[in-house]
């Protein structure tokens, strides 16, 4: 019964949107915007599964997003011509960020919460030194220049196509058998364990996945933009990245796709109907948000207790 | 070998530096169990209070320092009651939320306009800088200037911890909340004035850090801050010996990455160090095993 209903709704929000985009009813600036907005949701629903259904705090987001967004323009650049590299590079963002999130989660998913979130702080500041560093391994990287000449592949389909993916992946994982356990470990790890259920393997499990959703949009946004700078993916990022995760509630898909679509429509928005004089007063409002919210509301605006 | 030398020296002045803002972190680390992300932007506040009053209202040194510490001990009482106090019984990652909220507000409320800028600023040298000559070594009047002040400062917080009665009860609320508050202790209000006390060497670090390396902005506070966390975790966190040496561990490594390999990578180096005590000697150099209650 619901099934029907919601293939009806993906695909007419499809036509809208393809619509809008071929008939240049928006301006291409608003187009790039909307499909911004779409790679955040991919790239913050990452986090989601890692913090707020799996209670594993990581700071280290930007991090997994830059990983993934070198990985993949690195590969298209040096093969400009060809195709099929274009899925070739999605497939090396999506498991290589997911294969070194695994590696870096198996010593350090031992660590408990401020702990962890330490600990993957520090792993996103050192990856963003590897960026800036990075021409001294290969001179197309760019370094601290910052990486050019990325080819323009990122359009509506392909993140709309991942957008939908992540989405449908994700929902169908928490309410499966490794949902079940992954809810059990965030409520009580003790408890889990004793259970039978191997929290280690599963908090490693849910730190690759949320990680590579975090590399297919970090691929996302490098062909988006076609520039890279190793700013782009520094600390304050990964708090953006955590700010819409508690914003739109911990656990909840549509909080933080509602969040995501919020943020960067009042980030970008205001940024157009602000005075130049009051612009900077967005930067004061969400810090403040957030800290009422924690006060108030801890669990998000959709957030279950 | 004596580049070797004058590096070291270096690399103590940051390593003092730290230690100011890394005892802040580790006395509340001690007693709240927080991170409290805020810290480094309160050492930014002081630089710029230092700044402000140096520079502008033209107030002699020996005053700059008293008075930014009592705006920033100010300050961070009052975020204390206003942020933290409120979430004392939530879990400890909603505290942690809260401070990096707290944090970002002190860094873009700074950086308006109005208040502190965007932008960067020199700061005054108050003292003329000379160098001196000892046995082959250049010794900057700044250098001595910064010794000299944070060890007197280590002194005075020696003497409130350990010989005062609102130090013992420091102590006694970061061994066991409830006990203490049993024995007759104002919790709350020893919560409080460690915050006070952590940011008033805070501000010293931040006056102390424009002086030393004369260029300040709104966002100045976050490495530092990481650093100065990162020293207090290497020390054993709770520990305020630790977090002295600690941060002398970290700011000659820091200075000695710079001099002999590349200044981009010394950021990469602390906190590579960070995640590798992180993971096999969580409690520091100085910490003791703590069991994990149920």
């Amino acid at each position: 019964m619901k099934k029907i209903p919601s293939f009806l709704f993906i695909l007419l929000l499809y036509l809208i949107l393809k619509i809008l985009f071929t008939t240049n009813l928006l301006n291409p600036y608003l187009q790039q915007i909307i499909l911004y907005v779409g790679i955040i949701i991919i790239w913050t629903l990452g986090l989601n599964l890692i913090y707020g259904f799996s209670g594993q705090f990581s700071l280290g987001q930007a991090g997994f997003y830059g990983i993934g967004a070198y990985l993949g323009a690195i590969l298209t650049k040096l093969f400009p011509h060809s195709l099929a590299i274009i899925p070739l590079s999605l497939f090396a963002s999506f498991f290589g960020t997911g294969l070194i999130a695994f590696l870096i989660g198996i010593p350090v998913l031992r660590l408990r919460s401020d702990y962890l979130a330490i600990a993957t702080l520090g792993f996103g500041i050192i990856v963003k030194v590897l960026f800036d560093n990075a021409d001294a391994i290969l001179p197309q990287f760019g370094g601290s220049r910052g990486m050019l000449g990325i080819p323009k592949y990122t359009n509506l389909e392909i993140t709309y196509l991942f957008l939908i993916a992540v989405i449908f992946l994700m929902r169908n994982l928490i309410n499966s058998k490794y949902g079940r356990a992954l809810l059990a470990l965030k409520n009580d790890e003790i408890t889990a364990d004793v259970m039978g259920i191997n929290t280690f393997w599963y908090k490693t499990f849910a730190f690759a996945l949320g990680s590579s959703f975090a590399g297919i949009a970090g691929w996302l946004y490098a062909h988006l933009y076609t520039f890279l700078h190793p700013s782009n993916f520094e600390f304050l990022k990964s708090i953006d990245c955590l700010l819409i995760v508690i914003l739109g509630g911990m656990g909840s898909i549509t909080g933080t796709i509602l969040a995501a679509i919020i943020w960067i429509f009042l980030i970008e928005g205001l940024r157009v109907i602000l005075p130049a004089s009051l612009v900077e007063w967005r930067f004061i409002i969400y810090p403040l948000l957030l800290i009422i919210m924690m006060i108030k509301r801890p669990q998000g605006i959709l957030g279950k207790r | 070998m004596s580049y070797l030398c004058q590096q070291l020296i270096n690399g103590l002045q940051l390593g003092s530096v730290y230690a100011l803002i890394a005892l802040g972190y580790t006395m509340v680390y001690g007693i709240v169990r927080l991170i409290n992300f805020a810290h480094g932007d309160i050492f930014m506040i002081g630089a710029y209070v230092g700044y402000f009053a140096l520079n502008v209202y033209k107030i002699p040194l020996p005053f700059v320092f008293p008075l930014a510490m009592a705006i920033c001990a100010l300050l961070g009482m009052t975020i204390e009651k206003l942020a933290y106090k409120p979430l004392r019984n939530a879990p400890r990652i909603n505290l942690l939320i809260t401070a990096m909220g707290v944090s970002l507000f002190l860094e873009y409320f700074s950086s308006l306009k109005f208040i502190f800028g965007p932008n960067f600023l020199a700061y005054p040298r108050p003292f003329r800088v000379t160098n001196i000559c000892l046995g082959g070594l250049m010794i900057n009047s700044v250098t001595i200037f910064v010794f000299l002040i944070v060890f007197s400062l280590l002194l005075l917080l020696e003497i409130i911890v350990y010989r005062t009665k609102i130090g013992m009860a420091m102590r006694a609320v970061s061994y066991d909340k409830e006990t203490s508050a049993l024995m007759g202790i104002n919790v709350d209000n020893i919560i409080s004035f460690t915050f006070g006390l952590g940011s008033a060497l805070a501000a010293v670090g931040g006056i102390l850090y424009g002086i030393a390396y004369p260029q300040i902005h709104p966002f100045m506070g976050i490495m530092p801050g990481l650093k100065a966390f990162v020293a207090a975790v290497l020390g054993g966190i709770g520990i305020i010996k630790g977090a002295v040496v600690g941060a002398l561990i970290m700011g000659v490594l820091e200075v000695l990455t710079s001099a002999y390999l590349s200044s981009t990578w010394r950021d990469a180096i602390a906190f590579s160090l960070l995640i590798l005590f992180l993971i096999f000697k969580p409690t520091g150099i100085f910490g003791k095993e703590e069991m994990e209650k149920v």
